[in-house]
């Protein structure tokens, strides 16, 4: 089947298999970060944007992104490595495996919600496993790397 | 992983009907589920491109489309402050936001899974399904009914003085729930709603008179359910945890 869209502002056209899945479809295209972690919809680790919304890559017909735009952590490094700084300060990743979906969903809250209550931060990336730790690292790097983007915000 | 041969986007929903009544053909909701089931289907049939993807609110219901996704349904306004954060509630523990934004109300309501919140609260509601040949149909109704190769068109839940709670238990965050409850009392009546007991939702209702005794209610309405036992939890424990949900869902809408 035909496709065309953006995947990280560069389009792309294409003749796919009608069931290929856009995580397999990415990683073709180069965008390694995108990685299955599970089966069953479940980790958040292929987590990309689709026209901005964080949406699983695993489960997302491809098709369903025609003519539209996906966002990849290849797309974001900048920002990815901003928030990474945060993570690696605070000492909240071993293994790393998960951060790419992780990072993506924490710079979809940064915009998606103003002001998160840590209660909103928790809602919001629950639906991203990581098996090495308590999640408490993570936390403090999120709470710190938003309150350093408010407080960047602020003096300019 | 979901595996076709062919993948067409519907124009019509006349079109998306007469393809559905191959056996070896599907409708995609958000794939959420789909993807689980080892087959390989003839056509996936996707209705994205039919404008379904809108809720629409006026002074009577809330007409919400099979392809709007969990998460619009959580954040739409008018149904927070008419549910009282009820259908929030119900959403937010379902895997995650980027799930949430993934799967559909429809795929969600038409599979009338065991485990869904999505049925618990609506069949708490006065709510409707609206199929393509079938018509509307009452969602307590729809729940019990077969499945066939008919299309959920839409989902209408009229706007009736109730006041609605929802809540869930969960061995751990984000998983399937062990028990859903939901609740709405208005018009002189009380409706609950227990489900993944694990079968799928189903619905008592009674007199607003039976709230007289709270803790008698929750009793009794918790026993007039079936339940059975299964890897999260056992059919004693699901009826202990329906009590108690019942009754704090009732002395939240009740003290709200």
């Amino acid at each position: 089947m035909e496709i065309k869209l953006w995947i990280n502002d560069k389009l792309i056209t294409d003749n796919v298999e009608p069931d290929m899945p856009m995580l397999e479809f990415l990683r073709d295209k180069g965008c390694l970060s995108v990685k299955r972690g599970c089966e069953t919809s479940n980790c958040g680790l292929c987590t990309v944007w689709l026209e901005g919304k964080p949406v699983l890559s695993c489960t997302m017909p491809l098709m369903r992104a025609n003519k539209k735009h996906i966002t990849t952590l290849e797309g974001l490094r900048k920002e990815a490595a901003e928030f990474g700084a945060f993570l690696a300060d605070e000492g909240a990743d071993q293994c790393g495996y998960c951060n790419p979906g992780f990072i993506m969903n924490v710079l979809a809250l940064e915009r998606d919600i103003e002001d998160p209550t840590d209660e909103d931060i928790k809602e919001y990336l629950s639906g991203n496993l990581c098996r090495c730790t308590g999640y408490t690292g993570q936390f403090r790097a999120v709470k710190k790397y938003l309150a350093h983007k408010r407080s960047v915000k602020a003096d300019e | 992983m979901l595996r076709c041969n062919d993948y067409i986007f519907a124009e019509s929903l006349e079109e998306a009907y007469k393809l559905n009544q191959k056996k070896n053909n599907v409708i995609v909701g958000g794939n959420g589920w789909l993807k689980l089931r080892k087959r390989q289907w003839g056509t996936v049939i996707d209705l994205s491109g039919l404008g379904l993807d809108k809720i629409d609110e006026n002074d009577e219901e809330f007409r919400i489309g099979a392809m709007v996704c969990l998460s619009d349904l959580e954040n739409h306004k008018g149904l927070d402050k008419y549910t009282c954060g009820a259908v929030k509630d119900s959403l937010k523990h379902i895997v995650g936001t980027q799930f949430r934004n993934t799967v559909t109300v429809g795929g969600s309501i038409y599979g009338r899974f065991g485990f869904s919140d999505v049925l618990s609260i609506f069949m708490a509601m006065d709510s409707y399904v609206e199929l393509y040949k079938g018509g509307i149909v009452v969602m307590s109704e729809f729940a019990k009914m077969p499945y066939d190769r008919d299309i959920l068109v839409n989902i209408i839940i009229k706007k009736k003085p109730l006041k609605i709670g929802y809540s869930s238990f969960r061995n751990q965050s984000t998983d399937f729930p062990v028990v859903t409850c939901a609740v709405a009392i208005g018009e002189g009546r009380i409706a609950t709603v227990v489900g993944a007991r694990p079968s799928k939702a189903d619905i008592r209702t009674d007199s607003a008179e039976a709230l007289e005794d709270i803790n008698d209610y929750a009793i009794k309405t918790a026993k007039s359910f079936d339940y059975q036992s299964n890897m999260r939890a056992s059919a004693e424990y699901r009826e202990h945890i329906a009590k108690v949900l019942i009754k704090r869902t009732v002395e939240r809408i009740i003290n709200n």
